[in-house]
């Protein structure tokens, strides 16, 4: 039980991750695939995120930290980690062109098959 | 003298910023797009040659984006592995892109700017995956080069579509696999730098999330190279691509992976953690057995002949991981000079398939019959290719197979030895069988219908290029190679 409090935020992260697998690989409808891979993606950058976050901390951004002298220690630990939340700025905008890609080739499967449906798909294909 | 010290991060600029150019160029005359983008490869191709000779010369280099030092900035390093794997791709590029000319008019003749810009950004992911030394840096460029080939795929026939969605979901889970690993590592260690990381992580070496982390990298890696039991997409998908396409991404993309591979297990980790803590490489040589032979039994079934070959690149990355986990210095340099050799002679073997689905207009193997006389020239090089893939001496694929062997024998793996022997057989029977199609069979007409010379000549160059690699594969591997493995395994 101390274990899954403890470290909520990966068992939160790894269900929702499992959810976007399930339908990236169970779903049948182009589209649920799709977006269960947009799930898939989220689940990575709530992990990230979740990694910088600290109780109590702080956006960090220093005061007076720009030209002026800085009169107070200042200490890491109040502030929140930035780096993984700019690494998920890019994963962010990754994943958006995933998701671009992926419902541009659904349109053209779409305009071409008449169907989203994956067996219909392969029906039609392997005829 | 002309100022070398900017020539890494130039390899992967031309191509980056010559893809705006040449999208803007399209715009207003699209004739203007494939010499633009010979020229930006040519430049880029130039530059990776010369980095190589001076990596050779002086040992590896780094190189500072913006004048950031590492960890916090991101570097670029190019040691004896990376060298080779760039001159790899820069040259299958140029060599590809000036054979694209004619078949990519005849196949998309209203889409020849887009398939040029996206073509220039695929080579840029490529080599800048390559060239990283930062382990976030070579995700993003990872999904620049996985992006543009969904794409590129899918600009052609309609029957693409499916197989370049299935790839994409692969591709997809494969990457996010890959930037998992990652963030379990930067938790770990609080750094992306790959030199960095190097440094810190023995330490950590008996904590789970490191071991977690290593498999989810090689996992994500491994989809991406279509690595067995992850290779189902790859058929379709390089079947069904244009054939200017599947000449860049067939010999490429899979190559590329695989040096990301031999980079994580060296650089990343090292060979002592990789072979010693983790008891895995028995069951990852057991797999590059399986994926070898079901690549090669898969072949023989084909009627398709571009199909054929793709289940033969599935089995060569069999090969490739096969021999980086027998954990010896021969396995070790097999697979890297494989990167090399397997790249030409797949490129070889598809640009061979290009020109005689151009002139024939099928790409079953019944279209080939008495395909030798009328494309003698063509089928020359297809043979050379030929023969590389089943390892006949003097061609390179010889000397890379011979290494897999030896490292094989040395590591008493004969499952992995006897797959090799059973594939090249395999082999032997698939190209004899196009030889007795090809020749043996009589066509409708008689005449001499050869392949346009823009075609014929980056063709003749590799099939050259094959012979000269493998004449000269003793000197490869004493003056780059060596470099390459790592020490004391």
């Amino acid at each position: 039980m101390e274990l899954l409090l403890a470290k909520y935020n990966y068992w939160i992260y790894a269900l929702i991750m499992m959810i976007g697998l399930y339908g990236m690989l169970a779903k049948n409808n182009l589209i649920k695939k799709i977006i269960g891979m947009g799930i898939f993606q989220t689940g990575i950058i709530v992990f990230y995120v979740s990694t910088g976050a600290k109780r109590g901390g702080t956006i960090p951004i220093i005061e007076h930290g720009h030209g002026e002298e800085v009169h107070e220690v200042i200490k890491a630990l109040d502030y929140v980690n930035p780096l993984p939340h700019v690494l998920m700025l890019t994963a962010i905008v990754v994943s958006v062109g995933t998701l671009g890609v992926a419902l541009a080739i659904a349109l053209r499967i779409y305009t071409e098959y008449n169907t989203l449906h994956e067996d219909e798909i392969l029906e039609r294909v392997n005829d | 003298m002309i100022d070398t010290t900017q020539f890494p991060a130039l390899i992967v600029v031309i191509p980056l910023l010559s893809a705006f150019i040449v999208c803007m160029a399209g715009c207003f005359n699209r004739r203007l797009c494939q010499p633009l983008t010979v020229l930006a490869l040519a430049g880029s191709c130039w530059a990776s040659f010369a980095t190589l000779g001076q990596v050779v010369k002086s040992g590896a280099i780094h190189y500072r984006l913006g004048g950031w030092a590492p960890p916090m900035g991101i570097e670029y390093v190019i040691d004896h592995l990376n060298g080779l794997v760039l001159v790899v791709i820069t040259t299958v590029a140029l060599l590809a892109a000036v054979f694209a000319k004619i078949s990519v008019a005849e196949e998309l003749p209203t889409r020849i700017n887009l398939f040029y810009t996206l073509y220039l950004l695929l080579v840029t992911g490529l080599l800048g995956m390559t060239i990283t030394g930062d382990a976030f840096n070579l995700y993003v460029l990872l999904e620049i080069s996985a992006l543009t080939t969904y794409a590129l795929i899918t600009i052609g026939q309609p029957r693409a579509l499916h197989a370049s969605f299935n790839y994409l979901m692969i591709g997809t889970i494969g990457a996010s696999l890959y930037l998992l690993g990652v963030g379990h590592l930067y938790i770990m260690t609080g750094s992306l730098n790959i030199a960095d990381l190097a440094v810190i992580l023995p330490e950590l070496y008996s904590s789970r999330a490191i071991l977690v982390a290593f498999i989810l990298i090689m996992v994500g890696i491994w989809a991406k190279m279509a690595f067995f039991p992850m290779h189902s997409w790859l058929p379709n998908a390089y079947t069904y691509a244009p054939n200017g396409t599947s000449c860049l991404i067939a010999p490429l993309m899979t190559k590329v992976s695989v040096y990301i591979m031999l980079r994580v297990m060296f650089s990343l980790f090292t060979p002592a953690y990789v072979y010693q803590y983790l008891s895995m490489a028995n069951a990852i040589v057991w797999l590059a057995v399986i994926a070898i032979i079901s690549g090669s039994l898969l072949a023989l079934a084909q009627k398709d002949f571009k199909k054929m070959l793709t289940y033969l690149i599935i089995a060569e990355v069999g090969y490739m991981v096969g021999g980086a986990w027998l954990a010896n210095e021969y396995g070790i340099t097999g697979a890297i000079l494989h990167i090399l050799n397997d790249a030409l002679m797949t490129l070889c073997l598809f640009l061979a398939a290009g020109a005689i689905i151009y002139k024939v207009g099928g790409q079953q193997l019944t279209d080939l019959k008495g395909i030798f006389h009328r494309m003698p020239v063509t089928m020359t090089a297809f043979m050379v290719g030929a023969l590389s893939m089943i390892g006949v001496p003097p061609t390179a694929g010889f000397f890379s197979k011979w290494y897999l062997i030896l490292g094989g024998i040395q590591a008493a793996r004969w499952e992995f030895v006897t797959a090799l022997l059973f594939s090249s057989l395999v082999n032997a029977v698939l190209f004899f069988r196009i030889i007795e199609i090809g020749y043996f069979e009589t066509p409708e007409d008689k005449g001499v219908n050869e392949a346009p010379l823009s075609m014929l000549a980056p063709l003749l160059l590799v099939a050259v290029s094959l012979v000269v690699v493998g004449i000269y594969s003793g000197d490869i591997v004493s003056t780059i190679i060596q470099y390459a493995v790592p020490k004391g395994i």
